[in-house]
């Protein structure tokens, strides 16, 4: 690197956290999160903690602490969060428990005037922000991806997640959204993998001697590695079968890509969303007009990107993106 | 002077309580005010109506598995069927403290054993909670949400229902006659039915008002959160029962403290606020609250001891 180069790094840098330095150095932001029980979640913590070390250090914010319950409860988060007014955060980043069950708790901390920032488990009290992803156009894609991939169509599996969760809702409407504009697909079976590669492997085993021939799997991420063992055990020809960004299903991508020049896709949420809803965080006590309702894109992975995420995913973990400020101010301005 | 024995059983909950504000005040000097003493009680309120109500079971030497999917159950009539159509809700919470009175009868006319019962009631409560709100929402009824955030002079109002709830409870378990019979049940029923008395009846009466107290506990809730889901107090029937033991109520011979229930409700939640000031990690948190828990038990038993070696003198 010139020293040219180099200079004017630096000088995007001091603009970059320049403003931000002057006002939020002195503020503290505390995540409350509900559960760190799996590889997502787990992942999630990380890329905070490594996103908001480096904030801290640089002196954007005075402290960025992390807490998580002990037990996955909507009462014990809104006792954590109250714990939080008394602290003296100014903000408070969440990932809920439940939508609904602790808007008391933000209403109190609203009241106190903590800012108050919600991702992935969002919650419906008004004085918070949420940074929601949009699962419905995740699973549009997935059917535009095949529309294009298999241009003559075909039937399609579909393995759902979690029963009665909204997400599960949100990803089927869109998938069946995708369906109605492309006709040329059929969904011809539909079980529930729970997110779990285990629980995927045996709803697909059941449901396969059932089934006709089928050209493509669509997915809600954490199941496709399963579905692809039940077909292999079945021994039934390998359908196009959309990833979730789980390792796992990225490292039997790669084998079968670089066996017989398999294709797919692969999209999800990055766990990373937290240092999203940091940056978004700071913004806001920075005195940044945001509106309460942010969307936030997801990350998907084709052909031609899978080596290098696969290089970036640790063993066991999930396709991850941080994200820097910057990214934060576009997906603020993004209308 | 002679303190009694009901009285020394007090002395630990209360110390321990007393003993852990001092430490969360010194932690968090913030805590030490109006709105800080009310945030670090307001979620003990519920828990500590959870408490009497397990605690009344426990009083005729029972004990009920399925507290947390009650209160849940009650938390979704509350913050739906209450909050739209009041006289169907009544409707349905006098259904649900009749049905806790049947269990009562089933209870003692079969012989079952009462944990076995309430397990089972545990999966009904669940499942009906989910049948009333398949997916968290609702609304708190106006008046639950004034209650909960009302604003009394000087005293706030988690400290003051705190208050109110032992005193009615004293009443009503320690100087009524009902009071007498209920912990005479629980102490020694063949007796009671020797004098007379239904102890059926009694059972019945318990169970009912128990769950009456139960369904209070869900109501102070959908207050607290404004909303509810099914699956929003699972954990109150572990804590309800920990509330008990901690506040010097023992599972069997009626001997209850209704007093001792509402502080232990309220040193339970200290201990997880303080815990968290403590900043001790989520994987250690569980296993420390379950270390205060032992340490104050410890405690009430070397106090046992030494009550029954004063009495033998």
């Amino acid at each position: 690197m010139t020293i040219r180069t180099m200079l004017a790094a630096s000088v995007a840098v001091a603009c970059l956290c320049g403003p931000a330095l002057a006002d939020t150095s002195s503020k503290k932001i505390a995540l409350s999160n509900n559960y760190a029980g799996n590889s997502w979640r787990q992942a999630m913590l990380t890329s905070w903690d490594k996103i908001t070390k480096e904030a801290v250090s640089k002196g954007v914010v005075a402290a960025a602490d992390p807490f998580t319950t002990a037990e996955n409860q909507a009462t014990e988060q809104a006792a954590q969060i109250q714990n939080m007014i008394l602290q003296g955060y100014d903000a408070i980043v969440i990932n809920a428990a439940s939508p609904t069950a602790l808007n008391g708790a933000i209403k109190e901390a609203c009241d106190a005037g903590i800012t108050v920032v919600s991702f992935d488990g969002i919650v419906t009290e008004p004085c918070a922000w949420r940074i929601a992803v949009d699962f419905k156009k995740m699973g549009e894609s997935q059917v535009d991806y095949l529309a294009k991939k298999l241009p003559k169509g075909g039937n399609l599996l579909e393995i759902r997640g979690l029963a009665g969760v909204s997400v599960d809702d949100e990803i089927h409407a869109g998938i069946a959204a995708g369906v109605a504009k492309n006709p040329q697909f059929k969904v011809v079976g539909s079980v529930n993998g729970d997110w779990a590669q285990d629980v995927a492997q045996r709803a697909v085993a059941g449901i396969l001697p059932s089934l006709p021939e089928v050209a493509a799997v669509v997915t809600q991420g954490g199941d496709g590695y399963g579905a692809a063992q039940a077909f292999a055990a079945a021994k039934r020809s390998t359908p196009t079968i959309v990833m979730g960004n789980r390792e796992d299903e990225l490292v039997w991508w790669k084998q079968q890509k670089d066996k017989d020049g398999y294709e797919t896709m692969s999209v999800s949420i990055a766990p990373g969303v937290s240092t999203l809803a940091f940056w978004v965080a700071q913004q806001i006590l920075d005195g940044k007009e945001v509106k309460k309702d942010l969307v936030v894109p997801f990350l998907s992975i084709d052909q031609a990107s899978l080596e290098d995420s696969l290089k970036n995913t640790q063993k066991g973990g999930v396709a991850n993106v941080e994200y820097s400020l910057e990214d934060a101010q576009k997906v603020i301005d993004a209308k | 002077m002679k303190l009694s024995s009901g009285t020394v059983r007090l002395i630990i909950p209360a110390a321990s309580l007393v003993l852990l504000l001092a430490a969360v005040f010194y932690m968090q000097p913030r805590a030490m005010s109006y709105t800080g003493l009310n945030l670090l009680f307001n979620l003990a309120v519920p828990i500590a109506l959870a408490t009497i109500a397990q605690m009344l079971i426990m009083s005729v030497n029972d004990l009920d598995l399925s507290m947390g999917t009650f209160v849940s159950f009650c938390a979704c009539v509350t913050a739906t069927f209450l909050q739209t159509s009041p006289v169907l809700g009544i409707l349905i919470l006098l259904g649900a403290i009749a049905a806790y009175a049947v269990i009562g009868v089933v209870i003692h006319i079969r012989d079952l054993p009462s944990i076995v019962v309430t397990l089972g009631m545990s999966f009904v409560w669940g499942g009906l909670a989910v049948l009333i709100l398949p997916s968290p929402g609702g609304n708190a009824p106006v008046w639950a949400r004034w209650v909960m955030t009302a604003k009394p002079p000087l005293v706030p109002v988690a400290i003051v229902a705190s208050i109110l709830i032992a005193a009615v409870t004293h009443y009503i378990v320690m100087r009524s006659s009902f009071g007498v019979l209920m912990r005479g049940v629980g102490g020694n029923d063949r007796s009671v039915e020797r004098a007379g008395w239904s102890v059926i009846g009694i059972r019945a009466a318990t169970y009912a008002l128990a769950g009456f107290f139960a369904i209070l506990a869900g109501i102070a809730l959908v207050g607290l959160t404004t909303s509810a889901d099914a699956n929003i107090a699972l954990r109150y029937t572990l804590l309800s029962i920990a509330g008990v033991i901690l506040g010097g109520g023992q599972f069997v011979g009626g001997k209850v403290s209704p007093i001792g229930a509402v502080i232990g409700a309220l040193t339970l939640t200290l201990a997880g606020s303080f815990l968290s000031f403590m900043r001790i990690s989520p994987d250690w948190q569980i296993g420390a609250q379950g270390a205060i828990l032992i340490v104050v038990l410890a405690l009430r038993l070397a106090l046992n001891r030494l009550e029954k070696r004063e009495k033998s003198q």
